[in-house]
Formats: structure tokens, C-alpha cells, sequence
């Protein structure tokens, strides 16, 4: 093996570089139309009429449909097995049927022929709706949301072991209410569909497909009344999906069905306005955490309770972001008994789904700023709290006795009291540490802080790959996977390179495309190196031993003593010299004769448990005391992956990750006003963060702990950068401001921070008077 | 996010513009760099039947000092002010001030002239026009008018330009080499519209301060002119005390905060009290 592991060049950047890809806006057919979805200006009404006829009548229009003309089509499902029975109740149909639930969902949609006359007619539609009191309070008291669904559809609760005896026993119970603010993947394209009825092949086609075409595939048919072969999905280049982007919402069925309806080809280009309140929001969360802790800050319990704001709707995710953010809150420490109880709420806003690390960045969130607050309260060092608290070596296999999606957790490596030992030693913590204390001491509000977290991924069930190649031993790789542009191409490659001994850059990998293989599951859950890697791995290797059998036949050598290196089999270095033979040659041989123009594996790897990997993050902030303005001066993750096989793309997955979550942490929020009118609807006011507000993130990568589930022994790599991000800034801002443990609320804006450094203020002339005798 | 439908017109000369602009009442607009009228478009908030494109017109971007003057022509881009080109004074101030507006590729296209008819609360161009007092020359079928920086600025996004007049010119005074400037501005992210801002400018004689100009921008919905704060200052050594009070002044001074999602009153008071602090301090170590 010489590939896995090295840094090659990424193969899919010439395209991207040279600007000949292929995203959603460059791709057109003959004839198209444009459609234009009209969306709710309020939070919650009835519709009492939509006039259409200016819109109709205006130039360049072929029709308008509204709610009546799709009440045939049933609501969007959920995706098997992120469900929960109660959630069924509260999907979203396509257009809205009478009611309006949150500003942005779809009333009606225009199909033109130009994209601006299509919007030109969408100014002329009026729909009359009768104003609704709208649900904007996450934690109110349950009532009625829609008729039959109470605003709390469901609840979950998850945990194992005696809670309430640890708490009666405990020598301190800690509690504190922390809050993740609602924001998102927010892709720099934004969505976009493309469907063509191709009467050829009696088929509807679904192009700029993204993120897990197979499975939107089986979802779609069955929302279209088509036979599954009467479907196909086609993924071109993805200009990011961070969980958001090739998701089924109302927009891209209303696309396919008008394709088909019409049969004609429908374009759709979301605007970044809609993208805004359209797209799946996420991450918004409250919890009411208590934790049992002994003297020494070692925790006996937790108990948890959270309110999920799902917004209006529920959508494919179904359950996903509260089931994991329930059993993944306890991460890298032992917690031997803990309750979660998970209140999934529906508000008339946006609805949610997952992003990026989804209920991980929040959950990492609530768990560092307990041990931060545990470390203030019982006046121990906060990085000696989590010491002591995380899980030891010799309890790896460590298993949480509980279920996520019917399988036990089970953190499957690692040994992560060294690898934060290795981190501190590699960011110098100590000398960090002086330095903060030296700049404070001279006025200053620097801080720093490390957090730890867990990260999974891996996930299956399966994954088909079919190796085939032709008699010029060029090889493609077919699989049921896709890009979000984390370099899929380039790691399925140096996996199959590496198995079959050839150079990885002749490699074609084909991925997204649902008429070249049955089955697939996207990409999705950071699961596409560990589960197609694997499959690859295993249909290469069937075509290497097609190769070496063929071989040992045509140099007259048994096959334990021929090696693949470079294209070229021959005798194992080292077994004497001997005639070789190109594997081009050998495929052409084996395939003479046969009435196949290319050699094919299709293999399938299947696992039903996670990869489990430890992380940990290092934040440097200066806070400025008058401004409240947060400056983020030094950011390093190290992540323990057990084994990389490009560690230049595993370091991009952390820097990337790691950005986004420091919009989290300090500048993204979808904030919503009193009547449920949404305040963040274009990029003046959700703020993303530039590289001038992100310093250079340093990147530790560790192959200290390799995967036991799988056999090439790889974890998951997509989402531990931003995993940790918002719980490293929290805590660094408290370490800087002095009080760990400080920040209740994510983002910190300088408007909460204000509120923070004021009460501060407030106190400390309290104080003072207090202690002078004067009374206020 | 597609503009609505409009005719499109080029002028060639300011006398073009103007008389387009007489020709189509208030169904026309100006196109001067298209940095903030053509977001507005295309989210359809404004949908001019009719763009007049200024961009063509020969010699109207410059900066010219005329005497006590400093003239700029309408057209002239953010990014010319970054490069020297001006002493004195105010010729140090403008690259420190530019750099704060927006991103490159946007102070490229962005007009001086642009953001002052504009108008944003927080436009630095603004902020500075209204501290230093300078004089807007607009230009109409019937002839020019000289406009004070104090009548110019109405309220956000609404100045004292009438439909039929185009902005030409901008007059700052060249300050005289005693003075002493300087700018301060908090925003969240770079690039982003300020918060609060301010332009400070002193002229000191034999360590006294004997002129003093504060302005800020980005609090209010139009920048103003902190007489607070310029009282507090005459007659004051150039210390730090008494920029504190001054600063002080200013923000106690302010009555009518503009608030947003980003800033309330109380946040936006404290952002007064600190950038007219640190754009007093920017002028004396910077100025
Ligand atoms: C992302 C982003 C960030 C920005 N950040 C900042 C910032 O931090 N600070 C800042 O000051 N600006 C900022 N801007 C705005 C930018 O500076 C614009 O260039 C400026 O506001 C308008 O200038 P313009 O030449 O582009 O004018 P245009 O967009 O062409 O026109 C703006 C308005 O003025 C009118 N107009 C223009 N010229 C004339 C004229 N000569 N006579 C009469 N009317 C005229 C137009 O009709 C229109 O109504 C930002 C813009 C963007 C997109």
C-alpha cells in the first residue's frame, strides 16, 4: 500500500479551476421553462383566495398553479428511519393547502419562459390571507399548532443508568440553561433543479441533483406516482450542501412534477433571499442541564432537558437533529448515568433539518460550557474537570448503554487522555496560558480555552462500488455516492490505486448518477470515505485478483508470487526476476473472447455500526471591553481520524468546518421579529464570516487510534472542525471576560456580550457599595 | 432577485443627464457605480423605469485642490482615495477612511458621488461630508445649486436632491496644515457598514484647540454634527481626558439611536462614546 495516506493533488480541481464545471445554473435544455415559487409574506394565516389571472395573463407565461392544482400530491415524507411516528402529522405539502405556517413557504409557482418575466408575473399574484396569531416561543407552554398537532408533536428521551440516585447522592448538582442560535449551511450556490421528460427512454430526469440522489430518487417516484425506472437523478457539481442542499423540499418536486406534467423541460434557480428562508434552517436548541458531580468535579449524572425548534414543518430529517443531539451530549466523558429528555417544537418559522455536524456543534455547545461552569463553581482548573472526566483507554470499546437508530454506541478507539495531551504539547498550552494571564494582568481580556468532543460517522448500512475496466486498463469507479466537494473523487481514487497497484490520477469515479448503479446512500453523516472506501476496496480488490490470476497464467507463475506496482504485474520484488505483463494487458486478455468490452466488480460493503474519533479544539479571543466586539486570534483542532488517507483533505474538512462554526459561535443567526417576520434574509444581515474575521486554523491530524469496524480501519472526517467551534469561542470569551462558564447564548454578539460585560459591571458597583455601606 | 424590466439610456455629459432626468421625472435613476442601486433592484425595492448611466461622462472623476478647496468629482471611485495624491491633512485622512468601505472589488465600482446621494446612515463618505461640511453641487435643466452638508441629509436613504438633479461635485475644505484628523469606525465583520463611526478633526495653535469638528455616522439616521462634543473640546489641551469627556458629551448628546438587530440604543450610545474617542486619539497619533 503507497497511496493511502499521502496528500495527492485533488482530481476534481482542474474542472473547478478552469471553470468548465457543471453546477445547477450552467446546465439548460431546449425549451425550458423557468418556474418561480411566490412564498408566504406571513408567519401564519389562512388562505382565503390567490388571484392569478394578472399572472397568467402576463408576457411569457405558460402556467400558474396554486395549492389546488398539487392537492393530489401528498405532503413530503421523511426518510425511513429518521422518523418518528408523531412527526408523520406535520409534513409539508408542496404548496400550501388553505394554511400559510412560516414566511417563505410556497403559495404558488409560475412557469415562464425567462427566468425574469417568470418573476415579473410572480409580482402580479396577490394571495389574500387572512392573518393568524403565529407560535414564535420555543419553550411556551404546549397548545394547539395546527388542527390535531400540538405545537409539542413529539418527545424523546434517551438514557441509561440510576440519574435520580446520583443526584440524591451527589456532593454538588451544577445547573445552567444554554442556548444554540437558529442558523445554517449556507451554501455560496444555492439550490437548483433542473427536470426533463426524456421520451426516448420513457423516463423523467432529474438533473443537478445533490448530497444522496438514490435515496431522493426512491422518495421522489413514490411522491410522483412513477415506477422507479421511470426516475433517474443526475448530480452535477455541487457548490456546497453542508446537510442543506439536496434535501426534497417543496421546490424540487414541484419541478419534476411540472417536467412531467408538461412534459417539458423546468428550470429552477433559488435566490438567495429565498435560500434564506427557504433552505432548512437548523441548530436552534435551549437546554435545562443539571449535572451530579463529587467533590473532585468527577460527574455522576446528567440530566438534560432541551427544546428543538423544528420550525413549521417537519422535514426528511424527520427526528435526526434532536436523536442525536440527545445521545451524543455526554461525548468524550464517562457520565455513567444520563437522561435526556428532547421536546421537539413547532414555531411558524422556516423549518429545520441538519447541518454540518448536526446536533454535535450544538450539544458540544451545552456539555463544555457545564464542565466550564462546574470548573467555576467548585474552583478547579476547567482543563482538570475535563481530564478527569474523560473516558480512559483501557475502556475503549466504550459502549453508552443506549440506541441511536437501534444500534448501541459503541466509541469504537481511541485513547483520548493522550491525544489532549498530545494537543497541549503541540499548541504549547502552557505557554498560552502565561501569556493570557500576563495580558490580562496588564488590562487586556485575552483568553484562551480547550474544549473536547466526540465525533461520529462511518454510518451505513451499505455502499455498492463497481470497479470496471476496460482493455486499456482504464478504470472507472462507479458508486452510489456524491461530492459536496470534499474530494471524493480523489479519495475513492488512491483507494482503488492503492488496491490495484496503478496511478490513482487516470482513475475515473462516477458518483450521483442512478443509471449507473442500483443502490446508494450519498453522501451524507460523513460517512463517504469509511463505508465507499471500503466497498472500492473490496470490488478493487476482486479485479486485482482477476488480473493476477490471469497474469499467473501468462508469465507461469503461481499467483502468491506476483505484485501489481505501477500498472505493471510481475514477480514480488525480491522472488528472483521475471517476465511481467501491463495490466491493460492482462484486462484485454482476460476480456478476449468474452462479449464484454470491460472487466466489472460491483462489491458491496456493509457495517451497521459507527465510527467514533476524539477531538479536541485550542481558542485564543481578545475581547474588546468597550465595543464588546470579539477578535478570534489563534484557532487549532486536533482530531484523531485513526487513519487519513489524504491528510491534505482532512485538514481541509477541519479548516473549513472550523470556519463555519466561528460564524456560529460569533456571527450567523436567523433571527425572526415578534410576528414571526423573518430579520435575516439577505447576507447585510446574516453575517458570515470572511477571512478576516477567521485567523489561520491549525491543524493536528492523529492515525493514533484506527477504526475496529471496518476493514481498511478508517473514521469519519467531514464535521469535526466545526464540531467543537462554537463550544472553543464560548469558552475562550469566558476565560477572557473572567468568568467561565459566562456564555449562555450562541452567537455571541457584541449586543450580548455587552449585556454579559454590563451585568459584570453592574455587579462588581453592587459589590463595592455593598462592601462602602451604601445602599442602592 | 432579478430586476424588474427598465430602459436603459447612457449620458455623455452631466447637461445629458440632467435633461434625461427632467425628461422622466421620478421614473428615472442615476447609475452611477451600481454598488447599492442595483442590490436594491434586484431585490425589486426600486424599480426605475428608466436607468441614466453617468459612468461614460468624460472628466468627472477627479480630486482637485481649488483654492481652500478640494473638489471631487461625482464619479471619482472609493478606491482612488486610497491612493495618496492630496497633503496636507485631509489628504492623510482619505486613504484611512477608504479602506473601510466595503470590499475592493465594490470601492472599484462605488462612487463618492454615489454614496452620497445614497445617503446610508453609515456611509463614511457621508459621515465625513457632514463633519467637514462640505457643499453638494447639483446640476438640473435649470441650472446648478450649491447645497450645505447640514440641508443635504434629510433622513436614511433621502437627501435634498430633487428628482430632476443630478450631484456633480463635492466640495470639502482643505484644511489647513494646523489641523489634525482622524476616524474611528466599529463594524462586525471587515467591509461590513459601520455600526457607528466617526470623523474627528481638530486644529490645534500652541497646544490649544481652537477648531473642532466631530462627527458620527451610522448612530443616527443621518450622520451629524456633535456640538456636544466640539464645545467640550475648544479651548482644551489635546488630552486624553478631555477626549473622554468629549466623547462623553457626544454620546449623552445623542437622543433619536437608530436601532436594528445588530445595535440598540445603549449599544450603539457606548459605540459613540468609544469611536469618538479613539477617532480624536487616531488624530493626534495618526493625523
Ligand atoms: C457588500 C457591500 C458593502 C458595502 N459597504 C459599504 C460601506 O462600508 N460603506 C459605504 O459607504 N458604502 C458601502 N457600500 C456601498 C457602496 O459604497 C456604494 O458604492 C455606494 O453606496 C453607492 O455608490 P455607487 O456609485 O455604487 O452608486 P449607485 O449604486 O450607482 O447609486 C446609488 C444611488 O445614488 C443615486 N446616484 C448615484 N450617483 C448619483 C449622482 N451623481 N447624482 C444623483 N444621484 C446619484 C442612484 O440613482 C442611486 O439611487 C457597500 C456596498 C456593498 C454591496
Amino acid at each position: 500500500m503507497t497511496l493511502i495516506g499521502k496528500s495527492v493533488p485533488r482530481l476534481e480541481d482542474r474542472e473547478l479551476l478552469t471553470g468548465t464545471g457543471r453546477f445547477a445554473g450552467d446546465q439548460n435544455f431546449e425549451g425550458q421553462l423557468h418556474m418561480r415559487v411566490v412564498r408566504a409574506s406571513l408567519a401564519h394565516g389562512r388562505i382565503l383566495s390567490v388571484d392569478t389571472a394578472a399572472a397568467a395573463a402576463s408576457p411569457g407565461v405558460f402556467a400558474v398553479w396554486t395549492g389546488v392544482d398539487v392537492a393530489d400530491v401528498s405532503p413530503i415524507n421523511l426518510r425511513p428511519g429518521s422518523a418518528l411516528q408523531d412527526l408523520e402529522k406535520c409534513r409539508q405539502h408542496i404548496l400550501a393547502q388553505d394554511i400559510v405556517r412560516y414566511v417563505g413557504e410556497p403559495v404558488a409557482v409560475v412557469f415562464a419562459d425567462d427566468p425574469y418575466r417568470a418573476e415579473d408575473a410572480a409580482e402580479l399574484i396577490w394571495a389574500d390571507i387572512e392573518e393568524l396569531p403565529p407560535v414564535v416561543g420555543l419553550m411556551d407552554m404546549p397548545g394547539e399548532f395546527a388542527p390535531g398537532v400540538s405545537t409539542e408533536p413529539a418527545v424523546l428521551v434517551k438514557g441509561y443508568g440510576d440519574v435520580d440516585a446520583a443526584f440524591a447522592s451527589a456532593a454538588h448538582i451544577v445547573d445552567c440553561e444554554l442556548s444554540v442560535g437558529r442558523h445554517a449551511g449556507v451554501p455560496l450556490e444555492t439550490r437548483g433543479a433542473l427536470a426533463i421528460w426524456n421520451d426516448d427512454e420513457n423516463r423523467l430526469e432529474f438533473h443537478a441533483a445533490a448530497k444522496i440522489p438514490h435515496t431522493n430518487r426512491i422518495a421522489l417516484a413514490e411522491l410522483l406516482g412513477l415506477e422507479l425506472d421511470q426516475l433517474h437523478l443526475f448530480e452535477g457539481h455541487v457548490g456546497g450542501g453542508f446537510g442543506v442542499r439536496g434535501e426534497i423540499y417543496p421546490d424540487e418536486v414541484l419541478v419534476n412534477l411540472a417536467a412531467l406534467r408538461f412534459r417539458r423541460p423546468v428550470k429552477w434557480i433559488e435566490d438567495r433571499m429565498e435560500h434564506l428562508i427557504a433552505a432548512n434552517h437548523s441548530r436552534e436548541q435551549t437546554h435545562r442541564i443539571r449535572a451530579a458531580i463529587n467533590a473532585d468535579g468527577l460527574i455522576l449524572a446528567i440530566d438534560d432537558e432541551f427544546w428543538f425548534n423544528q420550525g413549521a414543518y417537519a422535514r426528511t430529517h424527520g427526528a435526526t437533529v434532536p436523536v442525536v443531539s440527545a445521545t451524543m451530549l455526554p461525548g468524550p466523558y464517562k457520565v455513567p448515568a444520563y437522561r435526556a429528555t428532547g421536546r421537539i417544537r413547532l414555531t411558524n418559522v422556516t423549518p429545520a433539518g441538519t447541518y454540518r455536524g448536526p446536533g454535535r456543534y450544538e450539544t458540544t455547545f451545552v456539555r463544555e460550557q457545564l464542565m466550564d461552569t462546574i470548573a467555576a463553581e467548585l474552583d478547579l482548573d476547567p482543563l482538570a474537570v475535563r481530564r478527569t472526566n474523560l473516558i480512559a483507554a483501557d475502556e475503549m470499546p466504550y459502549e453508552r448503554p443506549f440506541e441511536i437508530g437501534g444500534k448501541p454506541i459503541i466509541y469504537d478507539s481511541g485513547d483520548y487522555p493522550e491525544s489532549l495531551a498530545r494537543f497541549l504539547d503541540h499548541v504549547d498550552y502552557d505557554a498560552v496560558q502565561a501569556e493570557m494571564a500576563e495580558r490580562r494582568a496588564s488590562g487586556e481580556m485575552a483568553g484562551a480555552a480547550i474544549i473536547c468532543f466526540v465525533e461520529l460517522g462511518g454510518d451505513g448500512p451499505f455502499d455498492d462500488v463497481r470497479v470496471e475496466m476496460d482493455t486499456d486498463g482504464r478504470v472507472e469507479v462507479i458508486t452510489g455516492v456524491a461530492s459536496v466537494g470534499q474530494g471524493v473523487e480523489t479519495v475513492i481514487a488512491q483507494i482503488c490505486a492503492d488496491t490495484l497497484g496503478i496511478d490513482y490520477a487516470g482513475i475515473t469515479v462516477t458518483h450521483g448518477q442512478t443509471d449507473r448503479i442500483a443502490r446508494g446512500q450519498g453522501a451524507r453523516a460523513s460517512r463517504v470515505t469509511v463505508m465507499t472506501g471500503n466497498a472500492t476496496h473490496k470490488a478493487a480488490s476482486g479485479v486485482r485478483g482477476m488480473l493476477l490470476e490471469k497474469a499467473a497464467e501468462l508469465l507461469q507463475s503461481p499467483v502468491e508470487t506476483l505484485e501489481i506496482s505501477d500498472g505493471v504485474i510481475g514477480i514480488v520484488e525480491g522472488l528472483g526476476e521475471g517476465p511481467s505483463v501491463t495490466v491493460a494487458a492482462a484486462a484485454a486478455e482476460i476480456l478476449r473472447g468474452q462479449n464484454a468490452p470491460r472487466i466489472a466488480v460491483e462489491e458491496s460493503f456493509e457495517n451497521d455500526r459507527a465510527t467514533y474519533s476524539f477531538g479536541a479544539q485550542l481558542a485564543v479571543v481578545v475581547v474588546d471591553p468597550l465595543t464588546a466586539g470579539v477578535t478570534v486570534e489563534r484557532f487549532a483542532v486536533v482530531y484523531d481520524i485513526g487513519r487519513a488517507v489524504n491528510p491534505m483533505l482532512v485538514e481541509g474538512q477541519l479548516v473549513g468546518g472550523a470556519v463555519q462554526g466561528i460564524g456560529g459561535a460569533l456571527f450567523e443567526e436567523f433571527l425572526y421579529d415578534e410576528t414571526g417576520q423573518p430579520l435575516s434574509v439577505s447576507f447585510a444581515d446574516y453575517l458570515m464570516p470572511t477571512a478576516a474575521e477567521v485567523p489561520d486554523v491549525e491543524c493536528l491530524v492523529l492515525e493514533d487510534s484506527p477504526s475496529t469496524t471496518n476493514p481498511l480501519t478508517l473514521k469519519s472526517g467531514g464535521d469535526p472542525g466545526i464540531t467543537g467551534a462554537g463550544a472553543a469561542i464560548a469558552a475562550a470569551i469566558g476565560d477572557a471576560i473572567g468568568r467561565p462558564g459566562a456564555i449562555k447564548r450562541l452567537p455571541v454578539t457584541p449586543l450580548r456580550l455587552r449585556a454579559i460585560l454590563r451585568g459584570d459591571a453592574d455587579r462588581k458597583q453592587e459589590k463595592n457599595n455593598a462592601e462602602n455601606g451604601v445602599s442602592t | 432577485m432579478k430586476p424588474a424590466s427598465f430602459e436603459y439610456v447612457t449620458a455623455e455629459s452631466w447637461d445629458a443627464a440632467a435633461a434625461s432626468l427632467a425628461e422622466h421625472g421620478d421614473d428615472a435613476l442615476i447609475l452611477a457605480g451600481g454598488q447599492s442601486l442595483v442590490p436594491v433592484m434586484n431585490f425589486r425595492l426600486a424599480q426605475p423605469a428608466v436607468l441614466v448611466d453617468v459612468n461614460v461622462i468624460p472628466d468627472s472623476a477627479y480630486l482637485q485642490i481649488d483654492g481652500d478647496s478640494l473638489r471631487i468629482g461625482a464619479l471619482t471611485r472609493h478606491v482612488r482615495f486610497e491612493a495618496p495624491g492630496i497633503d496636507g491633512p485631509l489628504g492623510r485622512l482619505l486613504p484611512r477612511i477608504a479602506h473601510h468601505i466595503a470590499h475592493l472589488p465594490i470601492r472599484m465600482r462605488g462612487t463618492f458621488g454615489g454614496s452620497l446621494a445614497h445617503a446610508d446612515p453609515a456611509s463614511e463618505w457621508c459621515t465625513l461630508a457632514r463633519t467637514l461640511d462640505a457643499v453638494m453641487i447639483a446640476q438640473s435643466v435649470t441650472g446648478e445649486r450649491r447645497i450645505a452638508a447640514a440641508d443635504f441629509f434629510h433622513s436614511a436613504l433621502a437627501t435634498d436632491l430633487a428628482d430632476d438633479e443630478v450631484l456633480r461635485e463635492v466640495e470639502l475644505p482643505a484644511l489647513g496644515p494646523d489641523w489634525r484628523c482622524g476616524f474611528a469606525e466599529f463594524n462586525r465583520r471587515a467591509g461590513d457598514f459601520a455600526i457607528v463611526q466617526s470623523v474627528a478633526a481638530i486644529e490645534l495653535h500652541e497646544g490649544q484647540i481652537v477648531s473642532a469638528r466631530i462627527g458620527v455616522g451610522g448612530a443616527t439616521e443621518t450622520p451629524q454634527r456633535s456640538g456636544a462634543a466640539e464645545k467640550a473640546l475648544l479651548g482644551g489641551a489635546p488630552t486624553s481626558e478631555l477626549f473622554a469627556e468629549a466623547a462623553g458629551a457626544a454620546a449623552d448628546a445623542i437622543e433619536d439611536f437608530l436601532t436594528d438587530q445588530q445595535a440598540n440604543a445603549d449599544l450603539r450610545r457606548d459605540l459613540v462614546r468609544v469611536m469618538v474617542l479613539r477617532a480624536l486619539e487616531d488624530a493626534v497619533s495618526a493625523g
